[in-house]
């Protein structure tokens, strides 16, 4: 069946054979594979997207369920050279290692921060605790976040 | 696939009548879904249902979220809803979900066992409630009918005061409860102790919540009495998230400490 | 939120010393890098792996007509359909590509398929019916022992085995099973190349050792075969071993169509090897002033069913099995068995993680013993430069600053952790299972040291070829990046070298360079860094004799103020450099262990500070911080990285990490399970570099990836003894450990 929705900023449609994840259809069917699959049941957030503003894991949204939906995906989060706030702030910390979390936390914290400005420390663990990342131990992201919060008017 | 994407709860009733999967934040049908174990063809997508979201007094909608629950729930059911999954989880994730998947270590039902909570669902021929007791059944087993659907749990009308929820997990957040539990204590010293990952469903431990209740001040001989009995009334299993030794240890340590915290 | 409208990050330069933005992260950050996992090609197909449910059996017969009845699957293969070298292995090749008569471990593969797309390869392999008589698992190492089902021995007697203490400490430990749970699973896609060959483009450590292997069982002859690095996703040490390559490759000859492969978590589970679980018994005898008089242990690894690297794992666990201590009396007896539970191998520290956990115990026993601080017997007792290994007798001869790293941790401020009153950091996280007055602190230290590079005379070497054109300096390389870095400081040491700015990494596949060896063993900086720095080091020195210069810069070449070359006219030449380094060479040991068998160590000290719930066995890792012996932190926000990312994983291994392995079959070969630590989790960590030149790494640059994660495990279950009072023989340390 075709499903319809806008993905960053643009109407889409997308076919859907089965009932495959969301994820599935940006990485297969609509080219975007920034979404990245690491777990396949919510436990991990590297398929980390927001839909109608709220942040969930791709994998767990049925595609199908996306009709008439709005999606941001990490692809929407930066604008051709023009990095995002949050990926600015992950590359100088040094918060990027393999690189495979790092979308999901790309996403998780532009939502967190387009919904709190300035979080505190306390406030950055507990929004990106369902992201896992196995290389940089956290630390240069909780110091990218920090400085970022810090550094608002 | 057929999906229907119902405009109202009658609808939605008529899909389940034809067999549709009711598919509401996805979190737990779609690990099915994506790990083989399920393949459904015929789905009703009740995500953005508005009738199933609705909380009205102390009836709470199958499809509010554990979101919701965190940051507008009785303190306990928020602090059980703090611990469900990631955030990502509680933005999906919904109380319908957790009712009907019934995993004994559903986070949020030793709540819904603490206060004694009804759970509603609908059928096309009309609506039923069920005390939560009566509609878990077993691990992964409720009551629910093939053609009926959860439409929300009502929460008693006067909800204790005081009422404290823990959870018991290796990691420190986004983990599935080794032990998770329940305490209320209404003014008169009337306790409920509900437990979660200790039984095949959820269950109350009636004989510490009866010895306890009928102490007004509780002393440390009593809350020592109290943590026993709540041991010997959870009958855990040993599997690969913990023993069944520890997990009675556990139930008691607990539920005291949550006792403890309501008597302060 | 303020949406600032900040400027393009796009430059990067940086040499040696200092922390450049890597190359690789605007695209990281930008979900534009191509992993592994994102690759396709025109006419693709999708393969899936049938696996088997059964931890020891005998395969009685394989129907996979069921399976190539379903529409759009193109192949099923099977053991019978391997051309080539039945088995593969890193060490020694004793595993089957498919398994034909037995299987041996649980989820080993038994069929192959490939169709048309990801859901119809899943259900093909579901459909092929293997019927197997199952037999009884071998899964209890003292019974593989006696049955001598053993991959190898090891023995190291060093100096007079009669000799006593007049203080003894003895204890038995055992290391549960950690897996490197990469946040990327698995993949590859393998392209025919119209002739008969194949491009390979998968997850590896270590692409020319998987291009041999593929060659040997495909039947090929070696230039039909060329592997290219491809984005990975983590490793730590899971991608040392062949996994799916053998099989896609198989699968894009016989379908001659591109084939890719994605394993899910819990194929990726199945699907590669795992760090040894471990039983370890010490017996430390010392002198009244602490001083280590004899030290005897017996290490039991469990490899699982097949070889892999296990034994050189055990073989490290043993050489390193007294830790960084001197002591003239040592017998180590090691054994690595051969079982039907998971095949374990390569993880980050190498076995000198297993050891570090109970020598560090036995240490802080005896300060107990004799009442004196746990760091300061270490110190009476510190290995250094010029010291012979107390297990091998190698004279250490690349600086060795245990002190330096006892005496730095000691003065370390022990701080908070810098967090609120908020009841999610005490034990028990945001179960808010804890009050204050159910937390008892401790801290505890450890000393761990390691091997960088291979050793027992393993031909370790790593070829770079650098390049000056019209678009900078060049490096190419087979080395991979995983993550660690590679690409920032390769570009580092081109342009510290060749005084440009602009400098690339170009990861280039098997055909077009030699091995750069394995991304693994703390060892790219060092070796393929040294390439990098010799082959750069000879172009200028080239380049400076031709044109006269004295130095060399974006302009081109100088003499004093005068540009005698512009670039523009340097680089219509062409200007290419080839060297392959090695470290100094390394040999076997003898009957007894001894020999010259390392080619440089490096020492860390890390000191853990923890709350723990002793009533419900609940811990939370305060803090731990370290002091590391790196020779020369090229890049000091990678080596942090290295060292925090280390740490964690050391920290998931002593509170929270473990695959439960039952009667040979895996309990939680899923994320939900499998517990990784969380940001929630992750302690504050202050680390302080210890810069001691003299290695014969780059600028004196040491390999600093395993030393984090060796002894930060023990340092957290010594601070939980200490806190508890509780012996903690055994990591993960689990509630019921402290509780009961």
């Amino acid at each position: 069946m075709i499903v319809s929705f806008t993905l960053n900023g643009e109407r889409t449609t997308a076919r859907v054979m089965a009932p495959s994840s969301l994820l599935d259809v940006l990485r297969d069917e609509l080219a975007l594979p920034g979404s990245k699959s690491a777990c396949e049941q919510g436990e991990c957030g590297s398929c980390s997207v927001m839909l109608d503003d709220e942040l969930v894991c791709s994998c767990l949204v049925m595609a199908v369920d996306a009709e008439g939906s709005n999606i941001r995906t990490v692809e929407g989060m930066s604008s051709g050279d023009f990095l995002h706030p949050v990926q600015e702030a992950m590359h100088r910390a040094g918060a990027v290692q393999c690189g495979f979390c790092t979308p999901g936390f790309v996403v998780a914290a532009v939502d967190l921060f387009e919904k709190n400005a300035t979080p505190t420390r306390d406030e950055i663990k507990e929004a990106l605790a369902g992201n896992l990342c196995r290389c940089t131990g956290y630390g240069s992201i909780i110091r990218a976040f920090e400085d970022l919060a810090g550094g608002r008017e | 696939m057929n999906v229907t994407y119902p405009s109202s709860l009658a609808e939605a009733l008529d899909a389940v009548a034809t067999g549709a999967t009711p598919l509401a934040g996805g979190t737990d049908l779609m690990v099915e879904t994506n790990f083989g174990h399920a393949d459904p063809q015929n789905v009703v997508a009740l995500r953005r249902l508005d009738e199933l979201a609705r909380w009205e007094g102390n009836f709470i909608g199958a499809g509010v979220t554990w979101r919701r629950i965190e940051r507008e729930g009785p303190r306990a059911f928020a602090q059980a809803a703090r611990t469900v999954g990631s955030p990502q989880i509680r933005n999906a994730g919904t109380v319908g979900g957790n009712v009907g998947t019934a995993s004994p270590a559903g986070d949020g039902l030793p709540f819904l066992a603490a206060v004694d909570a009804d759970v509603e669902v609908a059928s096309a021929g009309g609506r039923r409630s069920l005390r939560w007791d009566g509609f878990f059944l077993g691990v992964k087993d409720t009551a629910l009918q093939s053609d009926e659907l959860i439409v929300g749990v009502r929460l008693p009308t006067e909800l204790p005061e005081r009422q404290e929820f823990a959870k018991i997990g290796v990691r420190n957040a986004m983990v599935i409860a080794t032990v998770c539990c329940v305490v209320t204590r209404g003014d008169g010293g009337a306790t409920r102790v509900a437990l979660g990952s200790v039984a095949p469903t959820p269950i109350r431990a009636r004989r510490a919540e009866e010895m306890i209740s009928s102490v007004s001040r509780p002393k440390e001989s009593d809350l020592v009495e109290f943590a026993r009995l709540v041991s010997e009334e959870v009958s855990p299993i040993t599997d690969h998230r913990s023993t069944a030794e520890y997990r009675r240890h556990a139930s008691g340590v607990l539920a005291r400490r949550l006792l403890e915290r309501c008597l302060r | 939120m303020t949406t600032r409208t900040i400027r393009p990050v796009t430059d990067i330069e940086g040499v040696v010393g200092e922390s450049p933005l890597r190359p690789d992260g605007i695209p990281k950050l930008k979900g534009e890098f191509d992993f592994a996992q994102d690759l396709s090609a025109d006419q693709m197909l999708w393969g899936a792996t049938v696996r088997s449910p059964h931890a020891h059996a005998r395969i009685v017969s394989i129907d996979i007509a069921p399976a190539l009845a379903i529409g759009g699957v193109h192949a099923v293969l099977t053991a019978d359909d391997v051309p080539g070298r039945a088995v593969f292995g890193l060490e020694h090749p004793d595993q089957p590509v498919l398994a034909g008569e037995l299987v041996n471990y649980w989820g080993e593969p038994v069929a192959v398929v490939a169709a048309e797309d990801e859901r119809t390869a899943r259900a093909a392999a579901g459909a092929v019916v293997v019927e197997y008589e199952v037999l009884e698992p071998l899964v209890d190492i003292d019974e593989a022992e006696r049955r001598d089902e053993v991959f190898r021995r090891m023995r190291i007697r060093r100096g007079d085995q009669g000799v006593t203490g007049e203080v003894v400490v003895e204890g038995s430990y055992e290391v549960g099973m950690q897996d490197q749970a990469p946040l990327g699973t698995e993949a590859g896609l393998a392209v025919p190349d119209g002739s008969g060959g194949v491009d390979l483009y998968a997850t590896s450590q270590f692409v020319h050792v998987d291009q041999e292997q593929v060659v040997a069982s495909l039947g090929l002859r070696p230039d039909q075969v060329r592997s290219h690095p491809a984005g990975i996703g983590g490793a730590f040490g899971a991608r040392e071993d062949v996994n799916l390559h053998i099989h896609l490759c198989l699968l894009a000859l016989y379908t001659d169509r591109p084939v890719k492969m994605v394993y899910h978590r819990s194929e990726s589970f199945t699907g590669h090897v795992h760090r040894h679980p471990a039983r370890l018994w010490y017996r430390h005898q010392a002198d009244r002033d602490g001083k280590l008089v004899r030290v005897e242990a017996r290490v039991v690894i469990d490899g699982g069913a097949y070889a892999s690297t296990t034994a050189a794992v055990l073989a490290n666990a043993a050489y390193f099995a007294v830790g960084p201590y001197r002591c003239d009396s040592v017998a180590v007896d090691g054994v690595g068995t051969r079982t039907n539970n998971p095949p374990c191998g390569a993880m980050r520290g190498f076995g000198a993680v297993q050891v570090c956990f109970g020598y560090e115990a036995q240490m802080d026993r005896l300060a107990a013993e004799l009442g004196i601080d746990p760091l300061e017997v270490r110190r009476r007792n510190a290995l250094t430069t010029g010291d012979p290994m107390p297990t091998t007798g190698q004279i250490i001869e690349t600086p060795l600053p245990t002190l330096a790293v006892i005496n730095s941790l000691e003065a370390m401020p022990l701080m908070g952790n810098g967090s609120s009153d908020n009841p999610v950091h005490l034990p028990g996280g945001t179960g808010l299972t804890s009050d204050p007055e159910h937390v008892v602190s401790g801290v505890g230290y450890a000393l761990g040291i390691k091997n960088l590079g291979f050793s027992e005379g393993f031909d370790d070497y790593a070829q770079a070829r650098v390049l000056l054109i019209d678009d900078g300096a060049v490096v190419e390389t087979a080395a991979i990046e995983v993550g660690q870095g590679l690409v920032s400081v390769l570009a580092q040491i081109l342009r510290t070298e060749l005084g440009v700015s602009r400098a690339t990494v170009r990861h280039v596949d098997t055909s077009r360079i030699d091995s750069a060896g394995s991304t693994s063993a703390s060892r790219q900086t060092q070796i393929s860094g040294g390439a990098t720095m010799e082959a750069a080091r000879n172009l200028r020195e080239r380049l400076l004799d031709e044109y006269g210069g004295d130095r060399l810069d974006d302009e081109g070449v100088w003499k004093g103020e005068e540009l005698v070359a512009a670039m523009g006219t340097v680089v219509e030449r062409k200007w290419e450099e080839t060297v392959t380094f090695r470290h100094p060479p390394t040999f076997a040991s003898d009957g007894d262990g001894q020999g010259v068998v390392h080619a440089d160590f490096a020492v860390a000290g890390h000191r853990a500070v923890v709350d723990v719930d002793p009533e419900l066995g609940l811990v939370k890792v305060l803090r731990v911080d370290t002091t590391q012996d790196v020779g020369k932190a090229l890049n000091p926000q990678s080596v942090r990285g290295q060292i925090e990312g280390g740490i964690m994983q050391g920290v998931g291994l002593a509170v929270m990490e473990e695959l439960v392995v039952g009667d040979g079959i895996i309990k939680n070969p899923n994320f939900t399970d499998y517990l990784l630590p969380t940001i929630l989790d992750a302690p504050d960590v202050e680390a302080l570099l210890i810069e001691e030149e003299g290695s014969w790494g780059p600028y004196g640059a040491k390999g600093v990836g395993e030393p984090p994660t060796i002894s930060s495990t023990a340092a957290v279950a010594a601070a939980i003894r200490d806190a508890t009072g509780k012996g903690i023989t055994r990591v993960p340390v689990r509630p019921q450990d402290i509780a009961l």
